[in-house]
C-alpha cells in the first residue's frame, strides 16, 4: 500500500532497497553516517547497513570523487554525496575531466556505475555560496546524465534508476523540496510512494498539468510556483500545460516539442543562472525544431546573472515566482 | 646475489629495456613528418609525448610484485608503468599512433591509455591518479579481495590537494594504496626545491601516520625491495605506504622541449645515474649475463617492439563517425 513520504524518505528507501539488492552498493560521503545525510538523503542507512557501506568521508571531495571513481572501475557501485552543488569546485577535476571522460577515453572499455547525489537551491537566505542551483555546469559536459526529480514518487524512482545505470548519473535535489525539518517544502513535493522499488526511465520529461494556451517547462522547485501561477491564470482563462523535465541530460525535447506544437507558447522557468544555461538551450532546441510554428517569442523567467544575495527581500526579488509567470503568461497571450 | 636474485635483475632489466627502446622509438617516430618546424599535429604521433626515459626502475621495481587485478593508475608519463604492468604493446602503440585498433580505438590517446584486463589507466591531469587510486583500494577492502593499487605521480603531483586528501583517505580507511612518488627534480621547468618545502617528499607519510620511505631510483633492486615490503605489507591489510622514488628525466617535459631552464649539469647527472646502463653493468660485471646473450635479449625486445610499431603503422585509422560513440555506456 503506497503511503505518504517527504522526498528525502523518498531518496534513502530507494537506497536501502537497491544496497539490499546489490551488495556492490555503497555511499560515500560527509556526514552520510549518523546525520543521515545533511539533507536526510541516507537517513538510517547507517544502522541498516554500518559504516563499511555508509562511509562518513573527511571533507576532502577530490578525494572521494576520485575514489568513486576508481571503486566504480573496480565494479563497485559508489553513491558520493557533494553536501551543497556550490562547493563541486574543489572535486570538479574529478568530475568532470575524469568520471565524465572516462568511458568515452576507454572507448567504452571501462564503465563507471556511479551517482552522485547533491543538493541545490535557494530561497532560506543562505546566501551566494549556499544556494546556487547550477545543473547546467554539470549538463554542459558530455558524459554525465542529469536528473532533478520534484516529487518523492519520482524521488525514488529516478534514485533506483540512477543506482542501476551504468554510467556516472548527477542526481541533484531541491532542498527547499525534500520535506526537512528546517526547510519547508510544498506539500504536493511529498506523494504517496510504493513500498516496492519501481523505476522511472532517465529521460523521460512528464507534462503534470495540461492546458492549450501556453507550455511553461521547468524542473524542481520552480515547478510549483508554475502550478500556483497556473490556477491563478486559470481564472483568467489562460490555460496553462506545464512540463517537469525530470531530467536534462538526456533531455527529453520530444514531449517539450509536442506540447509547444500544441498550445504555440513556450516559457521556461529556471531557477539557474540566465546566461548559458538550461533556459536557453530548451528555446534553443524548440526554436529549431519548430520556431517558425510559434504565436509567440519564446520567454524565459531564470535567475539573474548575480550571485545570490542573502537579505530576504533581495533573495525573493530575484528568485522565479508565481507572480513573474503570470505576468509573463499574460505579456506573451495578449 | 643469489640465483633467484640473479634472475630477478635479469627480468627487471628485461623490463626496463623495453621501456626505453620503446620511447625511444617513439621518440625518432615522433619528428617524422614534423619537419622543419615542431609542428604538434604533424606526423603519425600527433599531439604532446612525454616520455619516461631515465624513469624505468620504479614502473619495472614496482610492478614485478603485482598481479593483473592489482590496479596501477599511471600519470601523464606513464609508458614506463604501462609497459611494466603488462598493458598490450600493439594496442598501446596503435593508441598512441590515434588508430582503431588502439586501446581506445584512438578516443584516448598517450595520456589516456586505460587497459581493463590488467586494471591499468592513466590521466593526463596532475594529481589525478591519488584518489582513483584510493578508490580502487576502496573497492578491494568491500570486495574481500587482497589486490591492491598503485598511484603514481610525480614530486610535482605531490603538492597537489588531491595528494594529501588520498594520503590522509587511505590511512584513515586502512586501504591498500601504495602511493609511488617519482621525484625527477622537474615539474616542467621548475625545479623540485623551488615548489617542494620538504627535501624528502616521503617525510610527509609521518603527516598521515603511514610509513614513508626514499629510495634512489637508479637501482631498480632496491626499487624493488622496498615495493615488496609495501606491496606486502597493503595485502596483509595493514594499509598504504608512501615511496618516493628518486628517477632521473634524461629528456624534456614533452618531446620538442627545449630545455634552456635546465642545467647543463642536471643532465649529466642525469645520465650518469642511468637506471638502465646500471642494471645493464651490473648483470655484466656480475657474469650473470656474457655480452653475447645480452645482445640476444636486446634483440628480441627490439624485435617485440618493431612489431608493435609496424602493427599501429599498417592499422587504420577509425571511421569519422565513431568521435560521436561511447559517451554513455548503452548507446547515445
Amino acid at each position: 500500500m503506497a503511503r505518504k513520504l517527504p522526498m528525502h524518505r523518498a531518496i534513502s528507501e530507494a537506497i536501502a532497497q537497491e544496497m539490499e539488492r546489490d551488495p556492490s552498493v555503497f555511499v560515500m560521503g560527509e556526514d552520510v553516517g549518523k546525520y543521515g545525510g545533511i539533507f536526510g538523503a541516507t537517513t538510517g542507512l547507517l544502522d541498516k547497513f554500518g559504516p563499511e557501506r555508509i562511509k562518513d568521508t573527511p571533507i576532502s571531495e577530490s578525494a572521494f570523487f576520485g575514489g568513486a571513481l576508481g571503486a566504480a572501475s573496480k565494479g563497485m557501485r559508489p553513491i558520493a554525496e557533494l553536501m551543497f552543488v556550490d562547493f563541486f569546485g574543489v572535486a570538479m577535476d574529478q568530475i568532470y575531466n575524469h568520471i565524465a571522460k572516462v568511458h568515452y577515453m576507454s572507448n567504452g572499455n571501462v564503465k563507471l556505475p556511479l551517482v552522485i547525489t547533491t543538493a541545490i537551491g535557494g530561497g532560506y537566505n543562505d546566501a551566494a555560496q549556499h544556494s546556487q542551483t547550477l545543473y547546467s555546469i554539470f549538463a554542459h559536459v558530455p558524459g554525465l546524465k542529469v536528473v532533478i526529480p520534484s516529487n518523492a514518487y519520482d524521488a525514488k524512482g529516478l534514485m533506483i534508476s540512477a543506482i542501476r545505470d551504468d554510467n556516472p548519473v548527477m542526481y541533484f535535489f531541491h532542498k527547499g523540496l525534500l520535506g526537512i525539518g528546517w526547510m519547508p517544502s510544498p506539500e504536493e513535493a511529498a506523494t504517496e510512494v510504493p513500498e516496492e522499488p519501481y523505476s522511472i526511465p532517465i529521460g523521460q520529461a512528464k507534462v503534470i498539468r495540461e492546458g492549450k494556451d501556453i507550455t511553461v517547462v521547468s524542473v524542481a522547485k520552480t515547478l510549483y510556483e508554475a502550478k500556483k501561477a497556473a490556477e491563478e491564470l486559470e481564472n483568467e482563462g489562460i490555460d496553462v500545460e506545464i512540463i517537469d523535465l525530470r531530467s536534462l541530460v538526456p533531455l527529453d525535447k520530444k514531449t517539450v516539442v509536442e506540447s509547444v506544437k500544441k498550445t504555440g507558447r513556450l516559457l521556461v522557468v529556471d531557477e539557474d543562472y540566465l546566461s548559458y544555461g538550461m533556459s536557453g538551450e530548451i528555446i534553443a532546441s524548440v526554436s529549431e525544431e519548430i520556431g517558425d510554428q510559434l504565436k509567440a517569442l519564446p520567454r524565459r523567467i531564470a535567475f539573474p546573472d548575480v550571485p545570490i544575495p542573502y537579505s530576504r527581500v533581495l533573495e525573493q526579488f530575484t528568485l522565479p515566482s508565481a507572480d513573474k509567470i503570470i505576468s509573463t503568461c499574460k505579456q506573451m497571450i495578449k | 646475489m643469489s640465483e633467484t636474485g640473479e634472475n630477478l635483475l635479469l627480468e627487471l632489466y628485461r623490463t626496463m629495456y623495453k621501456i626505453r627502446t620503446y620511447e625511444e622509438t617513439l621518440a625518432k617516430i615522433y619528428y617524422e613528418g614534423k619537419s622543419p618546424l615542431f609542428d604538434i599535429s604533424a606526423g603519425p604521433i600527433p599531439g604532446e609525448l612525454h616520455l619516461s626515459t631515465g624513469q624505468e626502475s620504479s614502473a619495472a621495481g614496482v610492478c614485478a610484485h603485482l598481479k593483473p587485478e592489482d590496479g596501477v593508475v599511471g600519470t601523464h608519463r606513464a609508458h614506463n608503468f604501462a609497459i611494466a604492468k603488462g598493458v598490450d604493446l600493439k594496442k598501446m602503440t596503435a593508441e598512441i599512433f590515434g588508430k582503431a585498433t588502439g586501446l581506445s580505438a584512438g578516443k584516448g590517446g598517450h595520456m589516456h591509455l586505460f587497459d581493463p584486463n590488467v586494471s591499468f589507466s592513466c590521466s593526463g591531469i596532475v594529481g589525478a591518479s591519488f584518489p582513483q587510486g584510493v578508490g580502487i583500494g576502496i573497492a578491494a577492502k568491500m570486495q574481500g579481495k587482497d589486490y591492491v593499487s598503485v598511484a603514481v605521480g610525480g614530486e610535482g603531483a605531490a603538492n597537489q590537494g588531491t595528494f594529501h586528501e588520498s594520503l590522509n583517505l587511505a590511512s584513515l580507511w586502512k586501504l591498500p594504496v601504495i602511493f609511488v612518488i617519482e621525484d625527477n627534480s622537474w615539474g616542467i621547468s621548475v625545479p623540485k626545491d623551488a615548489s617542494t618545502s620538504v627535501s624528502k617528499i616521503s617525510e610527509r607519510a609521518k603527516a598521515y601516520g603511514i610509513p614513508g620511505v626514499s629510495i634512489d631510483g637508479k637501482d631498480v633492486m632496491a626499487v624493488y625491495e622496498v615495493a615488496k615490503e609495501a606491496i606486502d605489507r597493503a595485502r596483509r591489510g595493514e594499509g598504504p605506504t608512501l615511496i618516493e622514488v628518486k628517477v632521473y628525466r634524461l629528456r624534456g617535459h614533452f618531446e620538442g622541449d627545449p630545455q634552456l631552464y635546465r642545467p647543463k649539469e642536471d643532465l649529466e647527472e642525469a645520465k650518469k645515474n642511468d637506471p638502465v646502463l646500471f642494471a645493464e653493468n651490473q648483470l655484466l660485471s656480475k657474469g650473470i649475463v656474457s655480452q653475447e646473450q645480452l645482445e640476444g635479449i636486446k634483440k628480441d625486445i627490439t624485435d617485440e617492439i618493431n612489431e608493435a610499431i609496424d602493427f599501429a603503422r599498417n592499422s587504420p585509422y577509425p571511421e569519422k563517425e565513431e568521435a560521436l560513440q561511447n559517451v554513455f555506456a548503452g548507446g547515445e
